[in-house]
């Protein structure tokens, strides 16, 4: 096998890495956050649905798991570079030009806040094509129309392949919209973000 | 689908943002822009409307303000948000509330009132309730009418009545409420101590002193130097040795700030004043 030199280009390219996922995804998102070297140099921001009152041992569990500095995103964070971010529960996580966070207690999305399309239309918005977006498995179409504007910004844009994910939905979507780059084999995923 | 089809260009909103303050005399120049940014477009998609069409509104049509405002705002609310804020609020700031005479309580930013109420529930819980006395405040008239009222679905009760469960209190939520239909309506007994009136924290002053100042999600709209402000007003606004609050991922920003209130929990934002 073998990624084509263009994806891996833009991979090298872009700053920030961006990860939305749903139902099915939170494994596959725990065995990511353990993978990224901890010398990638990107900002990571992960998306991920989960209930709002859920007492969250998710950022301490991959806190621990993660070879760079996690945090769950508070109101006016800076936003760093080496640095792993979680969109809190309960909240919509939006990217402000000047570089730092900023919530949004507003409608949920697709009965999701976080919504992946808030943050990944906002990220399309103040860093256009700076961005490479990962899309995994999800029961609904959050995220397809955030994928669509980062696509039209120049920002890389891969879904996990339908096949691969626990619920095929989400990357569906996305493809439908044709808001998609490349479509990645789960190992080919972990290929790319540890080349 | 909300915030794809049109988009604003930093000028347009920048003035949009002008043309409001000029004639409608609302200053949303210091709100945090992104958000902005999707509520204007968000008004634009709900109501059909262009940038030019929109602008022709706010200038032409002096009713279409009311309805502007009460979409730019986000009037989103919950009883008992956060139900580990208001476990920490009895555990940790009512023992000490009970010791005043008489205790008055902010709730800026009210919108609908679910806040306002949560805490008089609290209150009433703590056997307080007669002492005390609640303010719940917005910019937005339609949201205070709402609250006024006290009237909510009983779906949302319900789901509040989760919240509720999870923050420790005895009962449950819905022992607070009469319900008929889709409508339940809190217990008189909750309203009697409760005034809703409008007030505008970037534009007004303080109209009185307060024990506890709760001001939850309103701060993440507005840019830090804004926040400063409003800091200033509420320092201003409490009594010494009083509390206030802000959301769960709203941490006090300013060095001048941070000197001023200590943190009494780090994690739900309960601040206390220093100094008088």
């Amino acid at each position: 096998m073998g990624l084509d030199k263009n994806i891996i280009d833009r991979w090298h390219n872009s700053e920030i890495l961006l990860l939305g996922g749903s139902a099915g995804s939170f494994k596959l998102l725990f065995q990511v956050v353990k993978a990224l070297p901890a010398g990638l140099n990107k900002v990571v921001i992960i998306v991920m649905h989960r209930k709002k009152n859920f007492v969250s041992e998710i950022e301490k569990l991959f806190a621990q798991n993660s070879r760079m500095p996690l945090k769950e995103i508070s109101d006016k964070d800076k936003i760093n570079k080496n640095t792993i971010y979680i969109a809190p529960a309960n909240y919509h996580t939006l990217i402000e030009k000047e570089g730092y966070f900023g919530l949004d207690v507003s409608e949920a999305l697709w009965y999701s806040k976080p919504s992946i399309d808030v943050t990944f239309e906002s990220a399309a918005d103040a860093w256009r094509d700076r961005c490479t977006a990962i899309l995994f498995s999800g029961a609904n179409q959050d995220g397809a129309q955030g994928m669509l504007k980062l696509r039209d910004e120049g920002s890389l844009t891969i879904v996990q392949h339908p096949e691969d994910a626990e619920m095929p939905e989400m990357p569906y979507s996305a493809l439908n919209l044709n808001a998609v780059d490349y479509v990645l084999r789960t190992d080919e995923i972990f290929e790319l973000l540890n080349n | 689908m909300i915030g794809t089809s049109q988009s604003l260009t930093a000028e347009q909103i920048t003035e949009l943002i002008d043309l409001v303050k000029k004639v409608h005399g609302f200053d949303f120049s210091d709100y945090s822009k992104a958000s902005l940014k999707r509520r204007l477009t968000r008004i634009m998609m709900i109501k059909k409307l262009s940038f030019y069409d929109l602008k022709h509104k706010l200038v032409n049509e002096l009713d279409f303000f009311q309805d502007f405002l009460e979409e730019i705002t986000v009037n989103v609310t919950e009883m008992f948000r956060d139900p580990t804020f208001y476990k920490a609020l009895n555990n940790q700031v009512i023992p000490y509330l009970s010791t005043y005479q008489h205790i008055k309580i902010w709730s800026a930013g009210c919108s609908s009132g679910e806040e306002a109420y949560s805490l008089a529930i609290l209150m009433s819980k703590a056997g307080l309730k007669d002492k005390s006395f609640i303010y719940g405040t917005d910019v937005n008239t339609v949201v205070l009418n709402e609250a006024r009222k006290g009237i909510y679905s009983f779906r949302n009760v319900k789901s509040y009545a989760e919240n509720y469960q999870m923050s420790g209190l005895s009962g449950s939520l819905t022992d607070h409420f009469t319900t008929m239909y889709d409508a339940a309506t809190i217990h008189s007994e909750l309203k009697v101590n409760t005034l809703f009136s409008v007030h505008n924290l970037i534009s007004d002053t303080v109209f009185n002193e307060f024990q506890l100042i709760s001001c939850r999600n309103v701060f993440i709209y507005f840019e830090t130097q804004l926040q400063e402000k409003i800091l200033e007003l509420f320092y201003k606004s409490l009594c010494p040795h009083g509390f206030l609050c802000l959301g769960s991922k709203e941490t006090i920003r300013s060095d001048m700030f941070k000197e001023k209130f200590k943190a009494i929990n780090q994690k739900e934002n309960i601040y206390q004043k220093i100094g008088s």
